[in-house]
């Protein structure tokens, strides 16, 4: 299973062992999160436990006109985002009513997603952070080391899903660890631990693509045809997400990108163009010297 | 997986998540940011104008290179510490080697090519060590068309589309802006005898800039967009017609000293009114969800396609 094609393998694509792959020796099986939106019910329970577990600073207290959700999205002090989406019933979707997500009054559909990082397999901001502060646990997962990111910020844009932020007043950029410091001695991630409906799974990652599979399999022959998984392809453009979701409609609705690539994977070929540049530019001053004198 | 085909599941208008972002914007700040790229590009072109100009026996050019080469690297620098969240821990970005992150491959240029260059002007404005001087002159020169370029692969190493689909063209557009600086620099500063040379580097980069910059706002499509509107759009006009202008200039007007200083003007700015425009468009494409989205909605319709064509019987699965 594990594929590595020299670069190729660690920049893009399936990577079977991703912490093997960043150096440790005899890893944990890799830990997820599979979130279940069919059976998220609102509560953000997730979000108060992720705050109070991980001494999250408050980041804005505001209407924000979007349904229930008045947090906005994921950021330095926002781990975990609870969405809520307001659908016509009556979609123009030929579609039975839904098995998962909620009729609500007045003909409204009502799809609510619990987001958080990805953990992806690729992960641009690791690759793109220039201090190591940014590294892969045992368990798979990424996690900022606070004390040795500098607050460059390069991590920001190089996220595909816009996950990891800068901090305000603090400078430097933060995300959800997945409980590193819980899952450790054992427990599972605050989130995953308050959820009341078993929306967020933590597990073992392999594990938690089964069931996965088979909870998709029952919502489609229940008539949710529009079921989908979201980043538990190891073949995705990020290799797979340690955090992945089931879905009740197309990614976009969700905020979510519907096809993530990891930048890095373009990179060789960046640096292939800015040395044909490079050359050119000393091409261009050195043969400007061979005219005439003046 | 055929999105094209299916009737639109949002009102008219959103594409995201009420309309939201899916990209942080980047968390650079303006000025610093756009400066940094600028001033290493031109330090890093005056580095290689510098010791072709000394070893073909110009001396004043030399200097005039040189220093700039020195006070661009310090200025880069500067903006790029001013940047950080934490300037204090700058050198942690110095505790680590990794290829995969332009910023470090840049931070080790710069430690790297720093030195030589401050070593090659102090060496000349003192006249002390004019041997070493030299020599780091030509080592700075060296790592000079890195200077120029890397800056390209560092804001299009990110997920934001107007950096990240321009790729192909944004270090062809950087070291051509880098050339015209640097040639601005010594047109306006250094003694006319002396300024042949810059000014068929002026022409060559400023040429080099306007087309890789053309090139790539025809090719990108959609992800052309924030580089035609909006603020980066009127800062892309001005640094061509900068650009334009500094290129006339030194074509027709270098054997007048004003329009020489006019002309090296011209060029100065132009190269720095782009990074500035580069920075503003990418902040806009990370800004508006289409850009993000759209063009990843039509991949998957493209592969999707594909996989049409080579297998007989595509399974129903709404995927992506």
């Amino acid at each position: 299973m594990a594929e590595r094609a020299g670069l190729a393998g660690r920049l893009y694509g399936p990577l079977g062992e991703v912490a093997g792959d960043a150096g440790y020796a005899q890893p944990p099986p890799r830990a997820g999160f599979f979130t279940d939106t069919s059976v998220c019910i609102g509560c953000k329970a997730c979000e108060v436990a992720c705050k109070e577990w991980n001494l999250l600073p408050e980041d804005g207290i505001s209407l924000l006109g979007s349904s229930y959700d008045n947090t906005g999205a994921l950021g330095a002090s926002t781990w975990r985002h609870v969405k809520f989406i307001e659908q016509p019933a009556a979609s123009p979707r030929p579609r039975g009513e839904a098995a998962g997500g909620q009729a609500g009054d007045g003909g409204l559909r009502w799809l609510m997603a619990s987001d958080v990082c990805k953990h992806c397999t690729h992960a641009a901001c690791l690759d793109v952070c220039p201090t190591g502060a940014l590294i892969r646990t045992e368990y798979g997962t990424v996690i900022v080391q606070d004390d040795v990111c500098n607050g460059c910020g390069y991590c920001v844009p190089a996220c595909p899903y816009g996950v990891i932020e800068k901090r305000a007043g603090d400078g430097r950029a933060f995300k959800c660890t997945m409980c590193y410091d819980r899952i450790g001695a054992g427990l599972m991630p605050a989130c995953a631990t308050a959820c009341p409906t078993e929306s967020i799974q933590y597990g073992p990652l392999d594990e938690l693509r089964e069931r996965a599979a088979s909870r998709l399999t029952q919502l489609r022959s229940q008539g949710e045809t529009a079921a989908r998984l979201y980043g538990e392809r190891p073949d995705d453009g990020v290799g797979g997400a340690g955090a992945f979701f089931l879905l009740l409609d197309r990614p976009e609705v969700y905020g979510l990108p519907p096809d993530p690539v990891v930048t890095t994977r373009d990179l060789p070929r960046m640096w292939g163009y800015a040395a044909a540049a490079a050359v050119t530019v000393l091409a261009c001053v050195l043969g400007s010297f061979t005219g005439r004198r003046r | 997986m055929s999105p094209p085909a299916r009737a639109p599941e949002q009102p008219a208008g959103t594409v995201s998540y009420y309309g939201r972002p899916v990209l942080k914007e980047p968390a650079w700040k303006t000025p610093d940011v756009p400066l940094y790229l600028f001033l290493g590009g031109l330090s890093g072109a005056s580095s290689v104008l510098a010791a072709a100009a000394d070893l073909t026996g110009r001396p004043r050019l030399a200097r005039v290179g040189r220093v700039t080469a020195a006070a661009g690297v310090l200025g880069s620098l500067a903006a790029l510490i001013h940047d950080l969240g934490r300037p204090a821990r700058f050198l942690n970005m110095l505790r680590v080697f990794k290829p995969t992150s332009p910023l470090s491959m840049g931070s080790w240029t710069i430690a790297s090519y720093g030195p030589l260059a401050g070593a090659a002007a102090a060496s000349d404005l003192s006249g002390a060590l004019t041997a070493a001087g030299r020599a780091a002159g030509i080592g700075a020169a060296a790592l000079g068309p890195a200077m120029a370029t890397y800056t390209a692969v560092l804001i299009a190493d990110t997920a934001i589309p107007a950096w990240h689909d321009a790729h192909p063209e944004l270090p062809f557009a950087f070291g051509g802006s880098a050339m015209a600086s640097a040639a601005g620099v010594a047109l306006a500063a250094a003694p006319l005898a002396e300024t042949a040379p810059a000014a068929r580097i002026a022409l060559a980069g400023a040429g080099m800039e306007i087309a890789a910059t053309e090139i790539m706002t025809r090719r990108l499509g959609l992800v052309a967009e924030p580089y035609a509107r909006g603020r980066a759009g009127k800062l892309m006009l001005a640094a061509r017609a900068l650009t334009a202008a500094g290129m006339a200039g030194a074509a027709l007007g270098r054997r007048s000293r004003i329009a020489s200083a006019a002309a090296g003007a011209c060029l100065v700015a132009g190269s720095a009114v782009l990074r500035f425009a580069v920075f503003d468009a990418g902040v806009q494409s990370a800004r508006d969800p289409r850009y993000t989205i759209v063009p990843q909605r039509e991949r998957l319709g493209r592969r999707a396609a594909r996989a049409a064509n080579t297998m007989p019987a595509p399974p129903p699965a709404p995927e992506g």
